[in-house]
C-alpha cells in the first residue's frame, strides 16, 4: 500500500493529486505534510485534485475541511478539483456539504481560480512601509 | 444464486479492502455507478464504526435476490460494547467521539434498506442493502 501522497511545488502553489484509496492514517499524514509544506514554502495556494477518488466518506470529507481551515489560517487559498458526479451526489446524501471549500471542475479551471484569487489578494494588501491606510485597505 | 464472502475488520487498512470488495460486488450485481458509490460509502462509514467503537469485527458481502431484483447485502458486525440509545445514535450530528455524527444516519440515507441491531454488552450488527 502507498504510504505517502506526493505534494508538488509549482511557484507559489502546491499541487497534489490523490490517486489511491486512502486509509485513514494516510489522510492524516497528508493533512500534516501539507500544513508543513505550506509553511515551509510560504505557499499562497493549494490545488487538490480528487478526480481519481471513487468515494469520499465522512473521514476524507473531514480531512478536506480541515485542510481548508488550516490553510485559511496560514493565508493560503485551497481549491478542490475534479470531484466525480457520483461522489458529489453521494456526499450530499451522506449529509456532508463541504461548504466553505472552493471547488472547480478540473485542474485548469482550479488553477485559474487560484491565480485570480491570489492576485486579487496581493493587490489588496497594504504597502508594508506605510502606517496602514484604512481606506486603501477597504478597496477604492 | 447467492455468493458470500467475509472480510475481517481488524485494522484501518481493512476498511480500504472492504471498500474495494464492496465495489466489486456492486459491479457484479450490475448496480449503476451512483448506487455503487453510495453502498461503498455507506460500507466505509459502518466498517469504521465497527473498528473504532466496536473494537473490530467483520464484513460479510452477499449477492441476494430481493423482490426479484439483484441486490448487494452487507452484514457488518462487531462484538463491542453495543449502542445504548439507538434512537439517539441514529440522529444526524450525534457523536460520542469527535466525528461529525454522520456515519449511521448518512449510511441509512444512502442505502435501500438499513437494519441495525445492537444491545449494550452484545455488540452491533448493521445490514446494508442496495438493489438494482
Ligand atoms: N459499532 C458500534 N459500536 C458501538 N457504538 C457505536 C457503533 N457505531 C456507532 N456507535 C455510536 O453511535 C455514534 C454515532 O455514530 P456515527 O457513525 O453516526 O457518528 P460518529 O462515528 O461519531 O461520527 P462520523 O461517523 O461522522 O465520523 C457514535 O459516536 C458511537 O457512540
Ligand atoms: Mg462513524
Amino acid at each position: 500500500m502507498v504510504d505517502r501522497i506526493p505534494i508538488l511545488k509549482m511557484g507559489q502553489y502546491l499541487l497534489l493529486s490523490i490517486q489511491v484509496d486512502m486509509h485513514d492514517q494516510l489522510a492524516i499524514d497528508l493533512q500534516e505534510d501539507l500544513t508543513e509544506q505550506i509553511v515551509r514554502h510560504k505557499a499562497k495556494g493549494v490545488l487538490i485534485d480528487i478526480s481519481s477518488l471513487e468515494i469520499v466518506d465522512s473521514f476524507i470529507g473531514r480531512m478536506l475541511a480541515h485542510i481548508a481551515n488550516v490553510s485559511r489560517i496560514l493565508d493560503a487559498k485551497v481549491i478542490v478539483v475534479g470531484m466525480q458526479p457520483a461522489v458529489a451526489i453521494t456526499l450530499v446524501e451522506l449529509g456532508l456539504s463541504l461548504e466553505g471549500i472552493a471547488t472547480a471542475l478540473n485542474v485548469e479551471k482550479g488553477m485559474r481560480w487560484l491565480e485570480r484569487t491570489v492576485d486579487r489578494d496581493m493587490s489588496l494588501e497594504p504597502e508594508s512601509d506605510d502606517d496602514t491606510d484604512i481606506s486603501a485597505e477597504a478597496g477604492n | 444464486m447467492t455468493t458470500t464472502q467475509t472480510f475481517p475488520l481488524k485494522q484501518e487498512t481493512d476498511i480500504v479492502v472492504v471498500r474495494q470488495q464492496v465495489r466489486k460486488a456492486a459491479e457484479q450485481a450490475r448496480l449503476g455507478l451512483v448506487s455503487q458509490t453510495k453502498i461503498v460509502t455507506a460500507a466505509s462509514e459502518i466498517a469504521r464504526n465497527a473498528l473504532i467503537y466496536g473494537g473490530g469485527g467483520e464484513c460479510r458481502i452477499e449477492q441476494q435476490m430481493r423482490d426479484g431484483r439483484t441486490a448487494v447485502c452487507l452484514i457488518i458486525s462487531d462484538q463491542g460494547p453495543g449502542i445504548e440509545d439507538l434512537d439517539k445514535a441514529m440522529v444526524d450530528g450525534y457523536t460520542s467521539g469527535n466525528g461529525l455524527g454522520l456515519g449511521l444516519s448518512g449510511a441509512r440515507r444512502l442505502v435501500d434498506d438499513f437494519v441495525i441491531r445492537s444491545e449494550p454488552g452484545n455488540g452491533t450488527v448493521v445490514e446494508l442493502w442496495k438493489w438494482r
